[in-house]
């Protein structure tokens, strides 16, 4: 017998094991939120057309909650992909405007009232989605991140498809590409429509 | 793939914040505050955050994390540690929401019964191995037969000729 090739064996199943490792992705972690309902929030609006909004106002239709803010380099990445899906009116798109005030936005020293951390979240926002686009039905904004807690959010941008009953059915957490959209959010929307 | 994500933004405060800490030397003045305060319950959120991943810097854990993301959880723990929540309750209410990855401990389910009994698995399998192996050996020890006187002389033979040819 050949004895040599059990360990050669051995270091192959060893490299095919690193090999699938190397392919995946350790900043993506299975949501424990699919399946489950969306948590509930009330938030104020970048138009102010409402006083606040929430998942409640968006129940009978399947929609996508996306997490973003202007300093998030990435999410100008995937923001002309989102800006020419919602122009494709298959969802509505929800913007939720996460910690857009960050601490080294403010003032060294002092505290901003709520109300300030607002109106500037509210200029910051509107400016970039003038220059960018404004994929987003409605922008909500989770100044303290409070919200972004229920969500498990923990790297911006984050994707969520939530249906018609308030349940997530996908969590992306990074960047949606083509890709992403055609093989995975645009098939599940089409069965969620469905039923 | 996620270019850039919370952690090097993070990663740059840090690097930052190190840099006004050691220009300034005040900057920490301000965190330590609250656990002078209550130090109850900073004693609870360290002994649980210790338990707990930081999801963004994943190999710290909570409680050593600088990242914005595990300052706003520890800040969501105390509020809970106020609330007397218990600590498994308070591990739930992250799992609930960022799933097993955040506990260092995870839960023993079938799910993860591979993480916890796999090594312990693998050092069986060598074991038998090993077992296997040995008696293999001793089996083959055994059939060989002592030289006997002949043979013997053979080899001194051998050996006399190899040392001096």
């Amino acid at each position: 017998m050949k004895k040599f090739l059990i360990p050669l064996g051995l270091f192959l199943v060893l490299v095919g094991f690193l090999a699938v490792g190397l392919t995946r992705n350790p900043q993506e972690i299975p949501s424990p939120l699919v399946g489950k309902s969306a948590p509930g929030f009330a938030l104020p609006t970048l138009d102010r057309s409402a006083p606040s909004f929430g998942p409640q106002d968006m129940r009978g239709q399947v929609w996508m909650l996306n997490v973003w803010a202007t300093w998030c380099v990435s999410c100008r990445e995937e923001h002309p992909l989102l800006v020419a899906f919602s122009k494709a009116n298959q969802l509505p798109i929800v913007g939720l405007s996460y910690k857009e005030i960050q601490s080294q936005d403010m003032p060294s020293g002092s505290k901003m009232s709520p109300e300030d951390k607002l109106q500037r979240a509210r200029e910051r926002s509107a400016q970039w989605l003038q220059r960018y686009g404004n994929p987003y039905a409605a922008t909500v904004f989770d100044l303290d991140g409070r919200v972004g807690i229920d969500y498990g959010v923990y790297g911006v941008p984050e994707t969520y498809v939530i249906d018609q009953k308030g349940v997530i059915r996908y969590k992306r957490v990074g960047v949606i590409t083509q890709e992403l959209l055609d093989a995975q959010i645009l098939p599940l929307v089409k069965k969620l429509n469905a039923l | 793939m996620i270019t850039n994500f919370l952690g090097i933004k993070r990663l740059m405060q840090g690097f930052f914040f190190l840099l006004a800490a050691a220009a300034v030397g005040t900057a920490q003045s301000k965190e330590a505050e609250p656990s002078a305060k209550e130090p109850l319950i900073e004693q609870r959120l360290i002994h649980i955050s210790e338990e707990l991943r930081c999801l963004v810097c994943q190999n710290e854990s909570l409680a050593s994390s600088r990242a914005e993301l595990a300052n706003d959880l520890r800040e969501e723990v105390r509020l809970l540690i106020r609330q007397d929540k218990s600590d498994a309750a308070i591990k739930a209410y992250l799992v609930e929401r960022y799933g097993d990855f955040v506990l260092y401990r995870p839960e023993v389910k079938p799910l993860t019964w591979l993480l916890w009994f796999g090594p312990f698995a693998l050092l069986l399998c060598g074991l038998v191995g090993m077992a296997l192996y040995v008696r293999q050996r001793q089996a083959v020890q055994k059939l060989a037969k002592p030289l006997s006187e002949k043979e013997r002389d053979q080899v001194r033979v051998l050996l006399k000729n190899g040392e001096s040819p």
